[in-house]
């Protein structure tokens, strides 16, 4: 690997009036490094996902994604780099009913001002469905979709501003067996190409080929420090 | 478009039956106190204009509101009537100018108005087309009637029937038709003219028929023995005046006894005007001296009063309007959770949010703004017709 795309050094988090903390001493995800979090609900997967992204800020210690000290940055920079730099993949989809495909891919584009929408990012939207397959469904709305099509759809809204980290919270959870594998190949496919790194939360154990690395939580909790605070 | 304004766009295209009924609820509650505001407006503007025009009017004892409404719209036949000996009294002392008014008959629905030539001078109104009224029979009409009867100079028009099950009801009677007036904007413009005498006519005062000195026609007399000859009910009155037998209508009785609903009066000065009060104010006094403006701005102040309970009613409802609407965007901010999240999620601004909620109120608030934008200059500029076939709505 050239560099490491997130650096984590003795991080510490803790919900408001809530007896979880996630403590880890070390972690690193290499750039371009497909990496999948798994482990029982709980376990702080998707709160770690948050930290990376910068939704979260760790009450201690440090989180950089690409060099780029997160937890430093102030909250506009903070959204400007999430929406720049990082990709986001839900379990639920999350599509805006209101919005078709081409502009549910593009959505990035009209909620923040750094980004700015032009028709090279239309042509790219376009050409991202084709790839996804879902090039013929650009003027339908979710509900006109299948559920195997609006996870392509929201791949391709993460991948719409060529981001070099891309964060997918279960994003097979909601899916059939075979739905499942072609999503995650379109993941990978997609990250390899772009050199992109992918970091996977899943609990899901079928799905793991393919991964460069598994980090599971339950034994990472204990033996990296990801702790339950007393 | 930016992305703000697009979204919320989007959302309420998207959302159209909610759309709608915000926006409609919101068009209702702004339009309907602002309509009863132009439409009373304009109906204090009209009514106190043509009351302030009439100085003063007579009519028999009764309520001085009928008498007024009846004498500026020919409206509301009065429960008695006056003789036209009034008229003629106050034109032979000079000190005011008296104009007959008999309302009491229709034509299609139409007033018919028996009034003397001075009433055209006092109101100004100007003839669009053909003669004024010359001879018995003769009527002219007001803009609106021509216009929705079709009819213009050299036509006839027949009068309504009093009761057409009533044997002995008035005749209807067929009038030329000799001229048509300008629009005025007034209630002229709904009404039939006819000489007063022509209305004595319809009202059975006057009539016409065959010479009843003629030997041939013995069956139809039940008296020729000295004066007056008895007729029997074989004998029919004309029911059209023609240059033929325009001679043999006659009158039976003194006209100065026969009835007018009202007069106007116009006073030549203050001292005039004032003896008139006077003579009219005291017991033995046989008509009502009313001014119109008085009578009417007293019915506008308690229509004013009224339109204040609406006016608190229309606050009220605005207030329940708005509490309602902070309801739906409250409710829908709760459904539209996820939609806030993820949105946050990607990279989205808390401000931004905010900024997409309030585009979509401001949108549906302009449009809704618009129509009543609209709403209010179609009925400002209908204002004026529309209170005016209000009030000589020919029911």
């Amino acid at each position: 690997m050239a560099c490491d795309m997130i650096t984590i050094e003795n991080l510490r988090f803790n919900y408001p009036r809530s007896n979880f903390e996630l403590r880890i001493a070390d972690l690193t995800v290499g750039a371009g490094e497909k990496v999948a979090f798994i482990g029982p609900s709980g376990s702080g997967k998707t709160t770690l996902l948050n930290l990376i992204a910068g939704i979260y800020k760790p009450q201690t210690g440090s989180c950089s994604v690409n060099g780029q000290p997160v937890d430093r940055l102030a909250d506009r920079e903070r959204r400007d780099f999430r929406i720049s730099k990082i990709g986001m993949v839900f379990q639920q989809f999350e599509l805006l009913e209101y919005l078709n495909t081409e502009d549910n891919i593009l959505l990035p584009y009209l909620i923040n001002k750094s980004l700015q929408l032009n028709n090279e990012t239309r042509q790219r939207a376009r050409e991202l469905a084709a790839q996804m397959g879902i090039g013929d469904k650009l003027k339908r709305y979710p509900h006109q979709l299948s559920q195997g099509e609006q996870q392509r759809v929201a791949i391709c809204r993460a991948l719409i501003n060529g981001p070099s980290l891309i964060l997918a919270d279960e994003p097979t959870g909601n899916l059939d067996p075979a739905n499942k594998r072609k999503i995650l190949d379109l993941l990978f496919q997609q990250s390899e190409s772009q050199g992109q790194t992918l970091v996977v939360v899943t609990h899901d154990l079928g799905i793991l080929d393919g991964f460069d690395r598994t980090i599971d939580f339950e034994k990472f909790r204990v033996e990296s420090s990801a702790e339950v605070a007393q | 478009m930016t992305g703000t304004i697009k979204l919320a766009w989007k959302y309420i295209l998207f959302h159209k039956a909610k759309s709608l009924i915000l926006i409609a609820c919101i068009f209702l509650t702004m339009i309907l106190p602002i309509a009863i505001a132009i439409l009373l407006g304009s109906f204090n503007e009209q009514i106190v204009a043509r009351a302030d025009e009439t100085p003063v009017v007579l009519g028999a004892e009764g309520s001085s509101l009928d008498l007024a409404l009846h004498t500026l719209y020919f409206r509301n036949q009065p429960a008695s009537l006056i003789m036209h000996q009034v008229a003629d009294d106050i034109n032979k002392d000079s000190l005011a100018q008296a104009i007959p008014i008999h309302s009491l008959y229709t034509a299609q629905d139409f007033p018919v108005v028996g009034t003397s030539l001075e009433y055209f001078s006092f109101r100004r109104l100007q003839l669009e087309e053909g003669n004024q009224l010359a001879i018995l029979g003769d009527c002219v009409l007001g803009e609106k009637v021509s216009r929705e009867l079709g009819l213009r100079s050299g036509d006839q028009l027949l009068t309504d029937s009093e009761n057409v099950l009533g044997l002995a009801a008035d005749y209807p009677l067929m009038m030329n038709v000799v001229g048509v007036l300008k629009a005025s904007g007034t209630a002229d413009d709904s009404a039939v003219f006819v000489d007063v005498k022509t209305a004595w006519v319809i009202q059975g005062f006057g009539h016409g028929h065959q010479d009843l000195t003629d030997e041939t026609e013995k069956d139809k007399l039940l008296s020729k023995e000295g004066e007056p000859i008895v007729a029997s009910s074989a004998v029919v009155p004309y029911t059209r005046i023609t240059d033929k037998n325009l001679r043999s209508f006659h009158f039976h009785g003194k006209e100065s006894e026969f009835p007018v609903s009202a007069v106007i009066v116009v006073p030549v000065d203050e001292k005039g005007d004032t003896i008139l009060e006077g003579r009219f104010q005291s017991d033995e006094s046989k008509a009502q001296f009313v001014r119109p403006a008085s009578a009417i701005r007293q019915l506008m102040s308690l229509v004013f009063r009224v339109k204040k309970f609406f006016d608190a009613n229309a606050i009220l409802v605005a207030i329940s309007t708005l509490m309602l609407l902070a309801l739906v965007v409250l409710l829908s901010l709760r459904l539209r959770k996820r939609e806030m999240d993820t949105m946050f999620r990607l990279g989205c601004s808390r401000d931004t949010i905010v900024s997409i909620q309030l585009a979509e109120m401001g949108i549906i608030f302009f449009v809704a703004l618009l129509l009543v934008a609209a709403a209010t200059g179609l009925i400002w500029f209908f204002s004026a017709d529309l209170v005016n076939s209000w009030l000589t709505a020919n029911s």
